[in-house]
């Protein structure tokens, strides 16, 4: 599948490591796609309200709330999905009825390992399965943690041999490894930490989770300033003659002045040059078939709607119709 | 509980107040450099101060280890060669030592401590249950983290040990990750959980609890899952005591926390929030450390104003500069100079942005801490000693604001 078809999948699960814009990223996936006529649900795992902000509204709960036509937030409730799971599928009226269950749940939760991910996993598929709306974007859990999460419908399969979630893992597992329907979207900035992360993933991913890497995204690009003629311009310009010449072409301004522009473009064509290895060592790593999608640095926003919207934009150009 | 002052006397405020403490635990949102700066201010504590110190790392890039000079880093501590140092130009006064976290080696240490012989040990590790929460446990790798820090400092083998955190969901959980696990294994549900195996008076069919989860997880599942708390329960009373102890090494006079941050909105947001959970809790916040931030030039009017004028007419500044110039420049035309000019002026402004919030961000943390280091925006990855040594050089000596 090419990458124009990113938003064609039912469910996207946003990725990176911490930092990198992961957030942004999921907002931004959701708003083009609802600006292209889907029906987009974007849920927060880790409920902090930043999908939320990101689109500048009040926090929304378990239940979506639509914050612009066809756009949907929600943020994760295991407890709550818990409560809807045994409303939904064993009949459970109330969690009332049996005792300390909240807290035993809570416990429960705590130690046996992902029961509190395929709790989040499973209220994903479901809303797939349903088909309450035509894509679910998802801001996941940071790449340390996302294996852990993805993983847990198989876990719990090898885990439990019988009983209700066994069979419900099956449907799951039908969902999440298709990949028409399901992918993972790993998003990176050109620095090398997030980068490895990016790498280490995109290896691991499908043989741990059988889920498939849909597409990376490379956030907070630098422009490339000069062509390789250019820097050597550039390079020339630093010379304390040249330096003092300029300041006299330009009108007689001080020549420390020009010199701290140019140190300050140097920084700047530095730090894109680190980058842009970093993003080389990214593509050899992932092979040409795997689709690299660029988002340029945000010189004047740094967060809010109008960041979203230009991330958006970005996107969509990468994208494609 | 008393808590020291941070002092700041004149001389290197920071260097004095880490030569008073034992223990620095660097946290902060992912993503900006903590790691690095924990090794940074270790090397560089080491060269100046007569002090053993360590440092133990969580996730260490290879990088990291080549840095340091050493050939990866385990569970065990590995002294880095003075050699190494000596080549960065420096002479150490101390020793440094480096570790890295292995949570699996640390929980399996933990349990062949506390387990009461040596056959319920090998039943904790032959549980599912227990291979699945030591990789994934929820707070495992936090709390691990905590208690090799506790372990390693009740030693005493180092004068300073310099500890960095796990990448967390939430960087608070660490700090309550202790206090977690002793609750967590000292509850009265956990009991309740576990009675039936222990009095067969009661069945544990016969618990609503246990009739609504057999529904949905299975008898096997409950099984591994009774048996997993059964036997953690004979490690109860150690278990607990321990995890109260290591709680209590975080809120000792001789550890200070170490925050570090970026100016980026996400993460200064995060480290404000930590700098107030760490005051709610009563731990000491000893230096606020900002990564990557950008030179004061870009406020500086007379800069701003060249960039504005090289941006305004960069076709005419570049035929006067070239005709200043009788070797020319680099052999170029005047229309490629003015593009490289205006280029500069417009990369100037868009970086300009970033450095003005960042300003505003800095002014506003500097003024709530009263311990401010900032460390300028490297163009280059840090790959050796030297660039940790400057990394240490810039958080002990720059005054920041």
């Amino acid at each position: 599948m090419t990458v124009s078809g990113l938003l064609d999948r039912r469910l996207l699960f946003v990725t990176g490591k911490g930092g990198v814009g992961k957030t942004t990223v999921a907002a931004a996936l959701g708003m083009l796609a609802a600006s292209r006529g889907r029906r987009v649900l974007v849920c927060e795992v880790e409920p902090k309200g930043d999908v939320a902000a990101a689109y500048e509204c009040p926090p929304a709960g378990f239940v979506p709330r639509e914050v612009s036509p066809g756009l949907h937030v929600m943020e994760m409730d295991t407890e709550a999905s818990l409560r809807e799971y045994l409303r939904l599928n064993l009949r459970v009226p109330t969690i009332g009825r049996i005792g300390p269950v909240a807290r035993a749940f809570d416990f429960v939760a705590n130690a046996a390992p992902g029961v509190r991910e395929i709790l989040t996993v499973g209220k994903l598929c479901y809303e797939v399965r349903e088909d309450h709306y035509d894509l679910v974007v998802v801001d996941a859990a940071a790449t340390g943690h996302i294996v852990g999460q993805l993983a847990a419908p198989v876990g719990i399969n090898e885990l439990v041999k019988v009983g209700a979630v066994r069979s419900q893992t099956r449907w799951m597992l039908e969902i999440l490894e298709d990949p028409r329907s399901t992918g993972v979207c790993i998003v990176t900035t050109p620095e090398e930490m997030p980068v490895n992360e990016a790498i280490d993933l995109a290896g691991r991913l499908e043989g741990e989770t059988g889920v498939h890497l849909a597409a990376l995204v490379a956030n907070r690009v630098m422009p490339e300033l000069f062509s390789r003629g250019e820097e050597e311009i550039f390079a020339a310009l630093a010379d304390v003659q040249a330096t003092a010449a300029l300041a006299v072409a330009a009108g007689g301004a001080s020549a420390s002045a020009f010199h701290e522009v140019l140190e300050a473009a140097a920084l700047a064509v530095r730090i894109r040059r680190t980058g842009a290895g970093h993003l080389e060592r990214l593509r050899a790593a992932l092979g040409a078939a795997q689709p690299l999608v660029y988002v340029p640095y945000l010189f004047a926003r740094a967060d809010g709607a109008r960041a979203v919207r230009q991330v958006a934009d970005s996107l969509g150009e990468e994208l494609g119709e | 509980m008393t808590r020291r002052q941070a002092s700041s006397p004149p001389d290197r405020p920071l260097e004095r107040l880490l030569s008073s403490r034992e223990v620095v635990i660097a946290c902060g949102p992912g993503g900006v450099g903590k790691t690095t700066t924990a090794a940074a201010i270790a090397a560089t504590m080491s060269v100046r101060s007569a002090a053993k110190v360590l440092v133990l790392t969580v996730d260490p890039a290879r990088r990291l280890a080549d840095a340091l000079g050493v050939e990866g880093i385990g569970n065990t501590a590995t002294p880095v060669p003075a050699a190494a140092f000596a080549a960065a130009g420096v002479r150490q006064k101390g020793e440094l030592w480096a570790a890295m976290l292995d949570t699996k080696e640390s929980w399996d240490a933990l349990v062949r401590r506390h387990a009461p012989d040596a056959s319920t040990a090998a039943r904790i590790f032959a549980n599912p249950i227990y291979q699945n929460v030591t990789g994934r446990f929820a707070q495992s790798h936090e709390y691990i983290a905590m208690e090799r820090l506790y372990e390693i400092h009740a030693e005493g083998a180092y004068d300073l040990v310099v500890v960095d955190t796990p990448p967390t969901r939430d960087a608070l959980d660490f700090l309550d990750a202790p206090g977690r696990m002793a609750d967590f294994f000292g509850s009265g549900l956990l009991r309740w959980l576990v009675a039936p195996s222990r009095s067969h008076l009661v069945s544990l069919a016969s618990r609503p609890f246990y009739q609504v989860a057999d529904r949905i997880l299975g008898t096997q599942f409950l099984g591994d899952v009774a048996e997993f708390f059964l036997l953690f329960q004979s490690m109860y009373d150690g278990f607990v005591t321990r995890a109260r102890s290591v709680g209590a090494l975080l809120g000792e006079a001789r550890t200070t926390f170490m925050l570090v941050t970026t100016l980026e909105t996400v993460p200064s947001l995060e480290a404000t929030r930590f700098a107030a959970a760490l005051a709610e809790r009563q731990l000491h916040l000893g230096l606020l450390v900002v990564n990557k931030v950008l030179p004061a030039s870009f406020a500086d009017p007379a800069a701003v104003a060249v960039a504005e004028s090289l941006q305004g007419d960069p076709v005419g500044i570049a035929g006067a500069l070239l005709a200043a110039l009788p070797d020319g420049l680099a052999g170029a035309s005047r229309v490629q100079v003015a593009r490289v000019l205006e280029e500069v002026g417009r990369s100037f402004a868009s970086v300009g942005l970033v450095a003005s919030r960042q300003a505003e961000l800095l002014a506003e943390m500097s003024g709530a801490h009263e311990v401010t280091a900032t460390v300028p925006h490297l163009a280059a990855d840090v790959v050796d000693l030297r660039g940790l040594l400057e990394i240490g050089r810039h958080v002990l000596d720059g005054t920041g604001t």
